[in-house]
């Protein structure tokens, strides 16, 4: 039987869920046009004024905000509270390595932390549930985040953070954890190591998993379930709009609702910037109309999807994201483990570096190996020769723990690596099989 | 007694430490000392230069990641025992030394000069001036 955390909300008709957006979407804009000069500034060269929006239809007028917003606002220009109304801020770092810092009110935090607690509960979590979340805690979302949605929940939650695979083992198999919140890609590892400690899905006592902030494939879902003896659910987020919880998958595994009521989602050409029809492919955006502390308008996301909204089996009503298939072939096998280039772009900024790293896989005697070269940059850089390098060591433990297989890391001089149409070209393969 | 060390990143590879001092020499700058600490992969540079701010430019601009660090430039009597008193007034005072290299003494041939990197460096300035130890500052290393 399907359980809901919130079912008023997430089985409510589609002409509640459109009197909801249309509501809360004028208001967000008088909002934002009251206290964020910097979008207000946008609206006014569109000669627009808050009057011009009615309702959801009238949206697509509203400029866009992009990531480079966020960077030319940086720190204040976004928010929409005066300081002592927020509570927290989460962070994250760019792809440019400037950070991105986002401000929450305590409603915002309760709000967000809704959105998690759907998503736990989508996934099958009551609070009979041990709750064990291995994201990391800190200025990335995703440990607070699932953290406060497995209270919510009333789930036994256990803060281990991401890291010490060995410490997280033992908690699952010792505290019978549940659920395991992490990324796709640490549940695998977590599995492997399970796997190579000669234990069988049957005596680990997860049912289910809430993985997200990174692309991960089907094939790799298929792997971590049979390895787990799980049900693993994808989740979607992003800092810039609250975090993880945006958008969850339910038991249909076929796509993730967006919470709705609290995010407007479009589905643009992300060359001309038009509104494209349901079911077409292209770049979502965002709409945050409950937020008050860093309320973002058509905010673009990047991220490359399409929305439906046919009748769920699960019985929600929001509408779903489906992410496209082919994320597989940035994929590497490497020693017979899975990586992905946006994997160990992920341990890069979470080291608070840019991303600017090329992969070069090659066999030696018959093992493959794989070297990861990092650009230097002044934030990794000091005049102490074991400061670098104990920098450098931060980086292979971050790679060995998200990818599960040791690599090295080579610091290589700024703008060393090639770059073909102002793209850099990721990974060299060099194995000859 | 302000004294600042340019520290640059360059690979462990044929050619770079040339890219380099090519550039210094395309640019007029003039390098007061030089050290290197290296691993297999890459290196540090860590100089002392006439004009720091101009340096700083133009290795910023020809892309090479580099850092400003304040460092001492003690002058040392070229004779028997002169580091040993410099030393020993740190090692009285607490203060760790990261590193040093020393450098010729330019024009002033009775003196040497070292460039010391410290854990502490108000207290080393002070423990140092009350021994009466000459500390070189940027405008004095220029003119030498």
């Amino acid at each position: 039987m399907e359980r809901y955390y919130q079912p008023e909300i997430e089985c409510a008709s589609r002409e509640q869920i459109k009197a909801w957006q249309d509501e809360r979407l004028v208001k967000q804009v008088q909002h934002v046009w009251e206290h964020m000069p910097y979008y207000r500034k946008k609206m006014e060269a569109k000669g627009l004024t808050p009057a011009d929006i009615k309702g959801t239809e009238d949206l697509h007028k509203l400029p866009f905000l992009s990531k480079a917003d966020l960077r030319e606002a940086y720190p204040y220009g976004l928010l929409a509270r005066p300081l002592k109304d927020c509570v927290r801020i989460q962070s994250t770092s760019g792809t440019t390595g400037k950070r991105v810092v986002a401000f929450y009110t305590q409603h915002d935090i309760d709000l967000w932390e809704d959105c998690c607690a759907r998503a736990i509960v989508a996934a099958g979590g009551t609070n009979e549930d041990v709750c064990q979340v291995s994201y990391g805690y800190g200025l990335f979302t995703g440990g607070p985040g699932l953290n406060g949605g497995s209270h919510k929940v009333g789930c036994l939650t256990i803060p281990t953070s991401s890291g010490n695979t060995e410490r997280q083992i033992m908690f699952i198999r010792d505290l019978n954890a549940t659920i395991l919140c992490c990324t796709p890609s640490y549940a695998a590892y977590i599995g492997e190591t399970m796997k190579e400690m000669g234990l069988t899905p049957d005596q680990i006592p997860l049912k289910a998993g809430i993985f997200g902030a990174e692309a991960w494939s089907e094939e790799m879902r298929q792997d971590i379930q049979n390895t787990l003896g799980i049900k693993a659910y994808d989740i979607y987020g992003l800092t810039e709009l609250s975090g993880p919880g945006v958008s969850f998958e339910c038991s249909a595994q076929t796509g993730m609702h967006i919470n709705e009521d609290h995010f407007i989602a479009e589905i643009i050409d992300p060359d001309t910037g038009e509104v494209l029809p349901e079911g077409a492919q292209g770049e979502l955006v965002f709409t945050s109309i409950t937020k008050e502390a860093f309320p973002l308008l058509r905010y673009r996301t990047r991220d490359i999807c399409t929305l439906t909204r046919e009748k769920c089996p699960c019985g929600r009503t929001h509408v779903k994201m489906v992410k496209p298939k082919g994320r597989t072939d940035d994929m590497l096998i490497i020693r017979g483990v899975n990586v992905f280039p946006s994997q160990i772009e992920t341990v890069l900024l979470n080291h608070g570096y840019p991303a600017n790293y090329q992969i070069i896989v090659d066999r030696v005697k018959s093992t493959d190996t794989l070297d990861v070269q990092v650009e230097m940059t002044p934030e990794m850089f000091t005049d102490n020769l074991g400061e670098v390098s104990r920098r450098q060591a931060e980086l292979v433990d971050g790679l060995r723990s998200m990818l599960g297989l040791a690599a090295k890391v080579t610091l290589v001089a700024p703008k060393s690596i090639v770059r073909s149409e102002g793209k850099a070209v990721r990974v060299i393969d060099r194995r000859k099989i | 007694m302000s004294l600042k060390q340019i520290s640059v990143f360059l690979e462990n590879k044929p050619g770079t430490l040339l890219s380099m001092t090519g550039l210094l020499a395309k640019n007029h700058i003039d390098m007061r000392a030089l050290s290197i600490a290296e691993t297999k992969d890459f290196g540090i540079v860590r100089m002392i230069v006439d004009d720091v701010y101009d340096t700083a430019t133009v290795l910023k601009d020809a892309g090479f990641v580099h850092s400003l660090t304040p460092v001492l430039g003690v002058m040392i009597p070229d004779e028997p025992g002169g580091l040993d008193k410099v030393l020993r007034v740190l090692a009285d005072a607490q203060v760790n030394v990261e590193y040093m290299y020393a450098f010729l003494g330019g024009k002033n041939a009775n003196h040497a000069y070292m460039i010391f990197r410290v854990q502490n460096q108000a207290a080393a300035v002070s423990a140092l001036s009350a021994q009466g130890i000459h500390l070189v500052d940027q405008d004095e290393v220029a003119g030498l």
